[in-house]
């Protein structure tokens, strides 16, 4: 999923001071999973800035939304016949929603609410962690499902580098070496043979380098 | 031991249900303070609901202390379920720690916006 993170609350303030009347728009997807800006951030978030603003003797219209997706022309429009109704939307959806939020409300600003961060997952209570770069072509069927893409820090793609030291990466003595978790996972495969092989040069031109990506499926069209 | 009158008992089945939400919608609704009380710590009996408890306090304080509310007025204490007359301690505690620091910002705000009207 994508992770992000919710910016800081100073920030946002900053943001919408000049604003009397605020959705704080939430998306029921990952940044719900990752708890960013789920209904549950949205909810504290919009508390949060009406008391900071009734504080200040500033009290401004501050209402809650929260959509099954941000990324979807088709959920964004629930918000339609309200939008005139706001002078600004602060989206807590990932870079992905707020510009869809963005291009389908011409005339209304949007302010992000969260940092969006990785794609990765939640690996224990309070910690996401990145386990995919969206290079564009996988190489996880021969490196034992481990991606030396986003956790190599070099994003070496045939065996560790002279920075692994007792498995761990030499930017950070926590980070384990995507290399060495490769090359054990190999062996607990039996599958060591296949770190021998000569993979072709990865086909970079997929990755961000090449530009914004798009994925067409004529096959889907309709 | 005398407990003040001055505070409403919201019961739930565990501190672990407290979220930080229904802790800043109490202040938003113009309370002074918020106290959680829990169980001994190590003695929940899921577990973990009064160290999750304990957290939301501390996430709710920073939010109040950002928004110039004042992060001291949400408190957590813990006890046992049996031990009334520290529950009328930390009362008396949690008012004194009020009392000190004086009616919620929040409250003063919404009482001078409807003596304007």
């Amino acid at each position: 999923m994508i992770i992000a993170q919710k910016k800081p609350l100073e920030e946002i303030i900053d943001e919408v001071k000049d604003f009397n009347r605020l959705l704080i728009l939430g998306c029921n997807e990952c940044v719900t999973v990752c708890e960013a800006g789920g209904k549950k951030e949205v909810e504290i978030l919009a508390s949060a800035l009406r008391m900071y603003f009734i504080n200040k003797g500033d009290e401004k219209k501050i209402d809650e939304k929260t959509l099954e997706r941000q990324c979807d022309h088709e959920y964004l429009e629930e918000i339609r016949n309200k939008i005139d109704d706001y002078d600004a939307v602060v989206s807590l959806a990932c870079g992905v929603g707020v510009q869809f939020a963005a291009e389908t409300y011409l005339t209304t600003p949007l302010i992000p609410g969260v940092n969006t961060v990785c794609l990765g997952a939640n690996e224990d209570r309070g910690l996401w962690t990145e386990r995919c770069q969206a290079c564009g072509s996988c190489v996880l069927a021969r490196t034992g499902g481990i991606c030396p893409v986003s956790r190599c820090a070099k994003r070496v793609l045939n065996g560790p580098c002279g920075g692994s030291t007792n498995g761990k990466c030499e930017i950070n003595k926590d980070l384990d070496c995507a290399w060495q978790l490769i090359i054990d996972r190999l062996k607990a495969l039996n599958k060591m043979d296949d770190y021998e092989k000569i993979a072709p040069i990865k086909d970079w031109s997929t990755d961000r380098a090449g530009g914004p990506r798009t994925v067409t499926r004529e096959d889907v069209k309709i | 031991m005398k407990i003040p009158a001055n505070f409403k008992i919201i019961r739930v089945p565990c501190t672990g249900r407290v979220d930080v939400i229904h802790i800043l919608r109490a202040f938003e609704k113009g309370v002074d303070g918020v106290y959680v009380v829990g169980c001994l710590e190590g003695d929940c009996q899921y577990n973990e609901g009064n160290f999750r408890a304990k957290n939301r306090v501390k996430q709710a304080a920073a939010i109040l202390d950002k928004i110039g509310v004042g992060g001291e007025r949400v408190k957590m204490f813990n006890l046992s379920a049996g031990d009334g007359p520290l529950f009328a301690q930390y009362s008396i505690e949690m008012d004194n720690i009020i009392r000190n620091l004086g009616p919620s910002p929040i409250r003063v705000a919404k009482q001078n916006k409807k003596n304007a009207a």
